[in-house]
């Protein structure tokens, strides 16, 4: 059946609109993945801007002798449950440490309990209508503030929400990433190496390869399953150590560095190497002088990629036991530790507002530091790439 | 005596070796050369081979003790192994100095030590590879000596802490010596979760793939790149928060505002977010795949007179589709390895249903909570995790072999090398 030229000339309008339909389809998939992040940046910030102002009260401290034994007689009757009970066990300590203390009265700004701080910030609390009435007046005098949260960036862990803090977790993350990349980075490089300008076409290093790769796709959780059954009980590793930790992510990062690593030896130009070699180099020394250096820029913007991706880790150091809880920052690599992520795991599964604040505050911290890690490599990678 | 101090007397040890090696080699070669001797190689490469000759035999004598002191605790004192390290490492120290002769070809032995140090280096991800492998399947067996394999991988019943009580002769008896372990529930709920994060990231994955490889101008693929790639590596953790916190609140009363009941550990949640994860691998991969079709065989296609929508459904899509699947494939087992995200937001009853509003459990939560628990390391419900981790293992394994084959095909029949 013959079709008249309109017809044809309907279908193509139809076929042109379609077209464009799926122009306008694909795209929206790419608005929605960008809204799904800034939905998800917007709420992690509402979340735990917050968290960065802690409440503060100002209170009359009297160091009595009674004080000393009981602390709680240290503060009127009417603040005792506002004024934070971290502050309240100190004084004691305080005491000793400042005899001249004793017996003295004096108006101080102290912590206050997490209870005023979420009251302050107007969320629903635990408190009762006598202790909101005093608070209101506390206010009213000017004897309650909210003032930036030092606490949070100084303090560790802590049962008591208003005082816990990152410090403890972010000193072992540095420790972790610093075994990670104190095994990684050498280990791949060499790796790399190896693969790139030593290694012969043969079945081994084709099994090498195919087994980096599949090393890349393991599923992280079954690293820390490796690390708790080959450094904790085979090599006896301290558990929870940032040693066993770091050894465990430095295995996991190891494919990422190897893959970045070849990746910037394979972007030098074989001329180099020929002319080292023409002139009576060996492969090592072509190698050391003149490959490496040049390739230096490229292997570490691979390696802080890996470290940014360790050090937002957290599977495999749940199971070697990262998730203890550490008050004091570790001072070893034997000692327990926890890092920043573990950090954000355990807060995220108490129960108080105060604590679910902290969660997104420590999680905007550790998307800052990722993405300043992030944008360094970046910003290396610009400034020393090299076109040949 | 501390295994810290040994440690540390050994290293002060190799290190002392390593440099008296360096010195004397080099002070030797350097006064055979000066009294006018032709000598093979540079006086450096005579002191790194003497460095060698001492270190060497050193490192590896520990290297070996260490492992042997690993496997059988207290075989022999710590301090003995360093002893006898050092003494081979004077010893060689003696013979390297030795053997420092004009005739000595010092640089091509150092070659072969580069190359060496090298390829064991190189061995080290292998090695990685059999330590997962190993670990967790020496685990694995011990598991299935005390329950049933069959069980296992047949039964539906979840229930750890029930063996723990049935140990202890407290147990009601009523599933029988091996019915404590059937891990069919907590499958299902890994492929349930996946299966959302898949419906997920498939499709938003794939059509922003079309739209950066296809329509987008220059600009937009620069911006739209870098965002991707944010989202990517936002840690798993954050997501875990994000869906517990935000994500399952919606869902719960959004299921209440249509008439459904939800759980707040609702399967639903832990699985949209994951398929946002998800996102960036998807589209990535199959960005990187639909630009390396040739354009050929677009032209070809738009030379008949096809519009650009049919050019990409019937030409450049059906080419990529290989490379797709793989991108997919990769997906899915990035999805049933997850951890964080489940752990967080998803249940912890292991849930035989299709209803992705009720709370269920996965095998990685199961791990997490096996090992996280205060059993004792040999006790079946301890050692469950590692039958687990087998099995993720093996999916897995399998999964990325099919990828890597898929994208090997495509690669193959377009000749393309870069991917």
């Amino acid at each position: 059946m013959a079709q008249s030229l309109d017809d044809i000339s309907r279908q193509l309008k139809k076929r042109h609109r379609k077209s464009k339909h799926m122009k306008w389809l694909s795209m929206s998939a790419l608005i929605a993945a960008a809204a799904f992040l800034v939905l998800f940046l917007v709420d992690m910030v509402v979340k735990g801007l917050p968290a960065f102002q802690q409440a503060y009260i100002q209170v009359e401290v009297d160091y009595s002798e009674r004080a000393s034994e009981l602390p709680l007689a240290a503060v009127e009757a009417d603040v005792r449950e506002l004024v934070s009970r971290g502050y309240l066990r100190l004084i004691p300590n305080r005491m000793e440490a400042d005899p001249d203390l004793l017996g003295t009265q004096r108006m101080e700004w102290v912590l206050a309990d997490d209870a005023v701080d979420q009251h302050l910030k107007g969320r629903d609390t635990r408190l009762k209508d006598k202790q909101i009435a005093v608070i209101e007046r506390l206010v009213e005098q000017g004897n309650a503030e909210l003032r930036f949260n030092t606490v949070f960036f100084t303090n560790g862990d802590s049962k008591l929400p208003e005082m816990a803090g990152l410090a403890s977790a972010a000193v072992g993350s540095v420790l972790v990433l610093i075994v990670t990349l104190a095994f990684a980075f050498p280990v791949g490089v060499m790796t790399a190496v190896y693969l790139e300008e030593f290694a012969p076409d043969n079945r081994f290093t084709r099994f090498l390869e195919i087994n980096i790769n599949n090393l890349a796709a393991i599923p992280s959780i079954l690293f820390g399953l490796l690390g708790l059954a080959i450094f904790i009980n085979f090599f006896g590793t301290p558990r929870s150590s940032a040693l066993a930790g770091g050894l465990t992510l430095g295995l996991m990062t190891l494919p990422i560095i190897i893959i970045t690593a070849r990746a910037a030896l394979r972007a030098v130009p074989d001329s180099i190497r020929q002319a080292a070699f023409g002139v009576g180099a060996t492969r090592w020394q072509a190698v050391r002088d003149h490959v490496l250096p040049l390739s230096m820029p490229g292997i570490l913007t691979g390696s802080i990629i890996g470290m940014a991706q360790a050090l937002g880790e957290t599977a495999p150091l749940i199971i070697i036991g990262m998730i203890a809880y550490i008050p004091d920052a570790p001072g070893s690599f034997t000692e327990a530790a926890t890092v920043l992520p573990a950090q954000i795991f355990t807060w995220a599964g108490m129960p108080e507002s105060a604590y679910v604040e902290r969660t997104a505050a420590g999680i905007i911290v550790l998307l800052s530091v990722l993405i300043t890690l992030n944008a360094t490599a970046v910003y290396l990678r610009k400034k020393f790439e090299r076109r040949w | 005596m501390q295994t810290d101090q040994i440690l540390m007397m050994f290293f002060a040890g190799v290190l002392l070796l390593g440099a008296l090696g360096f010195f004397l080699g080099r002070g030797k070669a350097a006064r055979t050369r000066a009294g006018g001797t032709h000598m093979h190689s540079q006086p450096d490469q005579y002191a790194w081979f003497a460095v060698l000759s001492s270190a060497g035999p050193a490192l590896i004598v520990a290297f070996f003790s260490a492992i042997v002191l690993g496997v059988f605790e207290n075989a022999f004192p710590g301090w003995l192994a360093v002893a006898g390290a050092l003494g081979l490492g004077a010893f060689g120290l003696f013979v390297g100095l030795n053997r420092i002769r004009p005739e000595l070809k010092a640089r091509d032995s150092l070659e072969q030590a580069v190359k060496w140090t090298l390829l064991s280096a190189a061995s080290i991800s292998i090695l990685t590879t059999f330590g997962i492998l190993f670990s967790i399947l020496f685990e694995a067996i011990r598991f299935f000596q005390m329950e049933s394999f069959w069980y296992f991988i047949t039964g539906t019943n979840w229930a750890p802490g029930d063996s723990f009580l049935e140990a202890a002769g407290r147990g009601e008896g009523a599933e029988g010596p091996s019915g404590n372990f059937g891990a069919v529930s907590l499958f299902a709920g890994t492929f349930m979760i996946t299966a959302i994060a898949m419906l997920v990231a498939v499709p938003i994955g794939v059509s922003a793939a079309i739209y950066m490889a296809e329509y987008a101008p220059e600009h937009v693929r620069t911006v739209a790149k870098p965002v991707l790639e944010v989202l990517a590596g936002i840690p798993t953790v954050v997501y875990g928060f994000f869906a517990a916190i935000t994500v399952a609140p919606l869902i719960v009363s959004a299921a209440d505002s249509v008439g459904l009941d939800a759980s707040f550990n609702n399967a639903l949640a832990p699985g949209i977010v994951m398929g946002i994860m998800i996102i960036p691998f998807i589209s990535s991969l199959s960005d990187d795949v639909i630009t390396s079709v040739p354009n050929a065989m677009r032209q070809g296609s738009l030379a008949l007179g096809t519009t650009r929508n049919e050019t990409i459904r019937f030409v450049v899509l059906p080419a990529a589709l290989p490379g797709i699947i793989s991108a997919t494939l990769l997906g899915v087992s990035r999805a049933l390895g997850e951890t964080m995200i489940v752990v967080m937001a998803a249940g912890m009853r292991p849930n035989l249903t299709g209803n992705p509003l009720e709370d269920m459990t996965t095998v990685t939560v199961s791990i997490v909570s096996s090992l996280t628990g205060d059993n004792e390391f040999e006790s079946a419900a301890t050692l469950s995790a590692f039958a687990l981790g087998l099995m993720l293992f093996a999916i897995t394994l399998a999964l990325n072999s099919v990828s890597v084959m898929m994208i090997r095909r495509f690669r193959e029949k377009y000749a393309i090398n870069d991917l």
